[in-house]
């Protein structure tokens, strides 16, 4: 038990608060539906202190270095563009993410969504599998004591580093993304389960093996729920990975996909574009992370606390 | 023959093997009659859990046997209950569905959904948690928990019901009230019970007998001490009748100078 916690806190920093936040955004989702209750405008005021609490501090941060990213770019043109350049010369990109004009000339939202739906396809396979060999491995001394060694050799190879191999077995630019998310995203599944299954606690088994549970109710109904925290928290570092590997992937590849895009408007010296493409993919992997760590919360709630 | 209800026979347990093992217990022979209430008390680490757990069936025995109701024990199994010592309820069902999940497990066969949601909410009436049954164990206190934990552990039926320390993290107040409880849901169902115990006066008013274990290691019993008093019994008149006075003082004689046997 000595790899466990450390490695991830490196691997993702993301997601230590990602483990202690949901108590605390729970109660805060708990507080939320009880504050209608009291007076009326004394309760929308309440909510709209809290909204402005969020949403102002990084909006002004926001503010702050567009001004003193525009004061040092200014209006040369050569070098990184100022924001007002790239308000001008990427105004189209920027307003209309939907326009489709055919092959490549397309909105950024047909881009972001060509590498969503790889992410999607990719992190699936992977969530499946991790969660299969993370019960294994937790499960079975044996099982951990040959695959774990592997894995944790496996997880550091960095994702790029696999795209030759996965070219060279594939042939094709589609299944090959596909692997390497699956093959960036899989390790921190698994390893995430697996010490879930090997911290089951003692006294739930007790009370399965009193109860006579089979192994397939065991599984679904002591094993899966008590794991579901860890769980979701591999699955949370995995779609951020799997959000890295596919953006990386697809500038070698070519085709499709917002990592395409950026690669392309690089070789066509269109700078402000990349900036647009990129705020996209920032806040695309943002939401990502934030869907999976709330589909965990819904998933495990009232399970974290015993 | 009038062998006992459930019968501990020449009983050691030993963890572990060669230079690294540790034997624990030794010699147990222990007779507990049917509906008989018997309390095991000794020093922390003797091997008390141990040996319930043994009965229970989660510890297997290295000599001896554990007979129950003429079957030997081999394996965990609900006609003999654990009341574990934190609770232990999935925290991720509420109170109503941690108990469900033991009487679906047990009377799937026999019982009719409908029949079965009954007799849940009927266990969790007799340890007075219906008006909480749809909150998680998070959300109650650790009295309220231990209850649970007794609902569902009077849910299966037992032959036997294994009680560890159960109200070992509660307060005197909580605790007083599970005892309480406890008595008088045994004087209904009459079940049989053994319970392992720290605390000498809970040990006086709720056994009929009790077991006093010698120190570890190699632990076995080293007295047994009937306790002669009327039932329903009253915490507070029971405290100055001389039965209770004379056992109380009988087992703090045996732990506190007797403990090297
Ligand atoms: N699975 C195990 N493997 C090895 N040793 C064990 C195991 N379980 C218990 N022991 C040892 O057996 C001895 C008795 O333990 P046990 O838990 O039965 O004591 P206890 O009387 O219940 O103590 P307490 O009053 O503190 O609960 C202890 O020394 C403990 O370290
Ligand atoms: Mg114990």
């Amino acid at each position: 038990m000595t790899y466990p916690k450390p490695d991830f806190a490196e691997a993702a920093p993301v997601a230590v608060p990602a483990g202690a936040s949901p108590p605390a955004t729970a109660s805060a989702a708990q507080a939320a539906p009880a504050a209608p209750k009291g007076p009326g405008a004394a309760g929308l005021a309440r909510q709209a202190k809290a909204v402005a609490a969020a949403v102002l501090p990084p909006a002004l941060t926001v503010l702050v270095i567009l001004a003193v990213w525009q004061g040092v770019c200014g209006d040369s043109y050569d070098g990184l563009p100022s924001p007002s350049r790239i308000w001008l010369e990427s105004k189209e990109l920027i307003v209309d993410p939907f326009y489709d004009r055919g092959g490549v000339d397309k909105g950024l939202f047909w881009h972001v969504l060509t590498s969503l739906k790889r992410v999607a396809l990719g992190f699936s396979i992977s969530a499946v599998c991790g969660i299969g060999l993370g019960v294994l491995i937790g499960a079975n001394r044996w099982a951990h004591r040959g695959l774990d060694p592997i894995f944790q050799v496996l997880r550091t190879v960095p994702p790029l580093a696999w795209l030759p191999i996965s070219l060279a077995a594939f042939h094709e630019a589609n299944p090959s993304a596909l692997f390497v998310i699956f093959v960036t995203s899989i390790w921190p599944i698994i390893i995430n389960t697996a010490v879930g299954v090997r911290n089951i606690p003692e006294d739930y088994r007790n009370v399965a093996r009193v109860l006579r549970l089979s192994p397939i109710e065991y599984f679904f109904k002591i094993l899966l729920p008590a794991t579901t925290p860890y769980i979701f928290t591999g699955l949370r570092i995995g779609v951020g990975m799997s959000w890295l590997a596919i953006v990386a992937s697809e500038m070698l590849l070519g085709g499709v996909g917002v990592g395409f895009f950026i690669w392309d408007q690089y070789n066509a010296s269109r700078i402000s574009d990349i900036v647009v493409a990129l705020a996209w993919v920032g806040l695309t992997g943002f939401a990502l992370d934030r869907i999976v760590a709330l589909l965990g919360r819904i998933v495990s709630r009232g399970n974290a606390a015993s | 023959m009038g062998k006992a209800y459930l019968s501990i026979e020449n009983l050691g347990v030993t963890f572990g093997h060669g230079a690294g093992a540790s034997e624990v217990l030794r010699g147990v022979e222990l007779q507990v009659d049917k509906g008989e209430f018997v309390s095991i008390i000794g020093h922390s680490g003797c091997g008390k859990s141990t040996l319930l757990n043994v009965v229970a069936g989660l510890v297997p025995a290295s000599t001896g046997a554990v007979i129950l109701d003429r079957e030997a024990v081999s394996a965990p199994g609900p006609e003999r209950a654990v009341v574990f010592q934190n609770h232990s309820l999935l925290p991720w069902l509420s109170v109503r569905e941690n108990v469900q999940l033991a009487v679906d497990k047990v009377f799937g066969g026999k019982k009719s959904a409908a029949e079965r949601r009954e007799w849940t909410l009927h266990n969790l009436e007799l340890v007075k948690m219906t008006h909480a049954k749809d909150k998680r164990p998070s959300e109650i206190s650790g009295g309220m928990k231990q209850r649970v934990g007794i609902a569902r552990a009077l849910a299966m039926q037992p032959k036997v019901l294994l009680l560890d320390e159960p109200f070992g993290a509660l307060d005197a107040l909580t605790r007083a009230h599970l005892q309480d409880s406890v008595m008088e849901i045994q004087a209904t169902l009459n079940n049989t019970v053994l319970m392992v115990t720290h605390d000498v006066d809970e040990a006086v008013l709720l056994s009929d007998r009790i077991v006093m274990m010698t120190n570890g290691p190699r632990a076995t019993i080293g007295q047994v001490r009937p306790v002669d008093l009327a039932r329903p019994r009253d915490r507070l008149a029971v405290a100055e009748n001389g039965s209770y006075v004379h056992a109380r003082a009988a087992v703090i004689e045996f732990l506190y100078t007797r403990r090297a046997a």
